[in-house]
């Protein structure tokens, strides 16, 4: 089983409307959404949930006041400040970290378990589908991603499907860590701009350091072309495949606006055309 | 006053909204890049930077030789950061969130703490605007510490601008609190929508005052209009699609110095928050 994950370093240049494409585009296919903070495939997808289960993971610290005898050990002990003078934990703050539970004399401290939010397996008119939805807020994005992307490993083993297309989360922190971790190949989907050019060296560097080959296409090209081939000229040097050019095309927020992929809104726009190209190029350099 | 401006969606113009509100406002204005993972003000502010400083976290090291493997660090660490395996133990530095409870623990006092490379923080100037910002080291998990770092350098008495990283978890809760007021980006697009909505449940969790700048508004449709409206959020600007806006941002120029009548629209954007802040 080959899994592609798109990533892009910098927000919103354009990953979740590609891996719509190439789920208009692509055989025996599993999708899977790893962007579970800002999660948006589902709204093209249009999932019908199947499964829905609750997603458990890490404690908050709870101070039972009767037992309290306020004698400050977890205030001093606590390295996020997150006990308030009253002997009051701040959920935000609280890392999970035990500390305080931990040490507390009068075992006065609760350590409930994170609801942190929701995970689903779904059907689309494209194949399954696993996604999440993080709670608001909360810790543990990482987790949820690590758990999406076995949970889609798993439906394509029970489906007989060879293939995971993962949209990953912007940045380079913890998420982009998980959802990258193992993949066959990370696709980077970067826009020709001074913020997009940094960005995507920095996401290629992490691709590299967790050893992950790196391929690139560069979304909306035409609004910058030198910029959008000092990056290719960038990606090269770096042994990173460099797989097509997308022309700004606004049928893809029209495409979005109608709930639909590109593909599926207009097949004869540029931007669908070029999608076709690097779906094939991609495909073929999976199958290798 | 701290505004931080956030965005939930990424790619809405988070950074040219707090870039080019921090050279427009009179006074005595920071501007702390938050975005440690992928900070990009620096593209378009051109700060000569005064100041570098590596960044750490505190690790567990043990030393075996006072080490009984009575196994009490195992035990009080939530995150499986250090593991009593036979007759040794192995801190994992990247999993560890640097609490010390494993340090506490120890009866033989076995455990001192070195560190772990959280990423940079650079500080510097262009002209009178005081800039600050943190890249993450490539490889490491764990932004908030970062950002809270960088946040270290706001100083109260002056206006501090936060651009915050996207999403509505962890690094943005760290990146939001405490501000005095949240100004949100978004695009009018189903994207831009659905994940304004969890960027103002996010402010709502922590209370803030927020108010919103719609960019490429000619775009997408009226949803985010008529959410913004039903949920009482002021839409303090709005920015419509250019293409000559779009390639000014690709080659890192600033909006109110290329098209200057865009400077007193932001000053008119910050009248309007602090309206709404008194």
């Amino acid at each position: 089983m080959k899994e592609i994950v798109i990533i892009s370093g910098k927000g919103g240049t354009g990953k979740t409307s590609v891996v719509a494409a190439f789920a208009s585009l692509a055989q025996n296919m599993v999708l899977c959404d790893a962007d579970v903070d800002a999660a948006d495939l589902h709204l093209i997808m249009d999932p019908n949930i199947k499964q829905r289960h609750d997603f458990e993971s890490g404690h908050t610290a709870v101070i039972q006041q009767d037992k309290c005898t306020q004698c400050g050990l977890c205030r001093d002990l606590c390295r996020w400040n997150a006990i308030s003078e009253d002997f009051v934990v701040d959920s935000i703050e609280c890392e999970g970290c035990g500390v305080c539970w931990y040490f507390c004399p009068e075992e006065a401290i609760d350590s409930p378990l994170n609801n942190c939010g929701e995970w689903f397996i779904s059907d689309t008119r494209f194949g399954p589908m696993a996604h999440a939805s993080l709670g608001i807020a909360e810790e543990n994005s990482g987790k949820l991603v690590s758990l999406i992307r076995q949970e889609g490993k798993k439906l394509a083993e029970e489906k007989g499907l060879d293939l995971l297309i993962t949209d990953g989360p912007p940045g380079v922190g913890c998420p982009v860590i998980a959802s990258m971790g193992g993949a066959s190949a990370a696709l980077i989907v970067a826009e020709p701009s001074v913020s997009g050019k940094h960005d995507m060296e920095r996401v290629a560097q992490l691709a590299a350091f967790f050893g992950v080959p790196a391929m690139l296409c560069i979304n909306k090209f035409d609004l910058n072309p030198g910029m959008g081939e000092s990056m290719e000229a960038f990606a090269r040097e770096k042994g990173i495949n460099v797989l097509g050019r997308i022309p700004f095309d606004s049928a893809f927020t029209k495409a979005m606006v109608e709930g639909m992929t590109i593909m599926e809104f207009n097949g004869d726009s540029e931007g669908a055309k070029a999608i076709e190209v690097i779906w094939e190029d991609l495909n073929q350099r999976l199958q290798q | 006053m701290i505004i931080s401006v956030a965005s939930g969606k990424g790619g809405t113009g988070k950074t040219t909204v707090a870039t080019n509100l921090a050279i427009s406002v009179d006074g005595a204005v920071q501007l702390l890049d938050c975005d440690v993972e992928e900070p990009n003000a620096h593209l378009f502010i051109h700060p000569e930077i005064e100041k570098t400083e590596t960044q750490l976290t505190p690790v567990p090291e043990v030393d075996m030789k006072k080490c009984t493997l009575c196994g009490k660090c195992n035990d009080i660490c939530q995150f499986k950061a250090i593991i009593v395996i036979g007759d040794t133990v192995l801190p994992f530095h990247e999993l560890c969130h640097s609490c010390g409870g494993c340090m506490e623990v120890c009866p033989e006092k076995a455990i001192t703490e070195t560190s772990r490379e959280l990423g940079i923080i650079e500080h510097g100037r262009k002209n009178g605007l005081e800039f600050v910002h943190g890249t993450l080291r490539i490889g490491e998990a764990m932004s908030p510490p970062l950002i809270r770092k960088v946040r270290e350098f706001t100083r109260p008495g002056m206006l501090t601008i936060i651009d915050a990283p996207p999403g509505t978890s962890c690094p943005v809760i760290a990146s939001m609190k405490g501000a005095d007021f949240i100004l949100l980006v978004t695009e009018p697009t189903p994207f831009g929508l659905h994940d304004l909505k969890l960027a103002l449940g996010a402010v709502k969790i922590l209370g803030i005052p927020c108010g919103l700048v719609i960019n490429r508004a000619d775009i997408g449709n009226d949803r985010v209009r008529n959410y913004a409206q039903s949920e009482g959020v002021p839409i303090l600007m709005e920015i419509p699609f250019d293409r000559k806006i779009a390639e000014l941002y690709s080659r890192g120029e600033m909006l109110v110095e290329a098209m200057p009548e865009w400077k007193d629209r932001f000053k008119e954007l910050f009248h309007r928050i602090e309206e709404i802040r008194s």
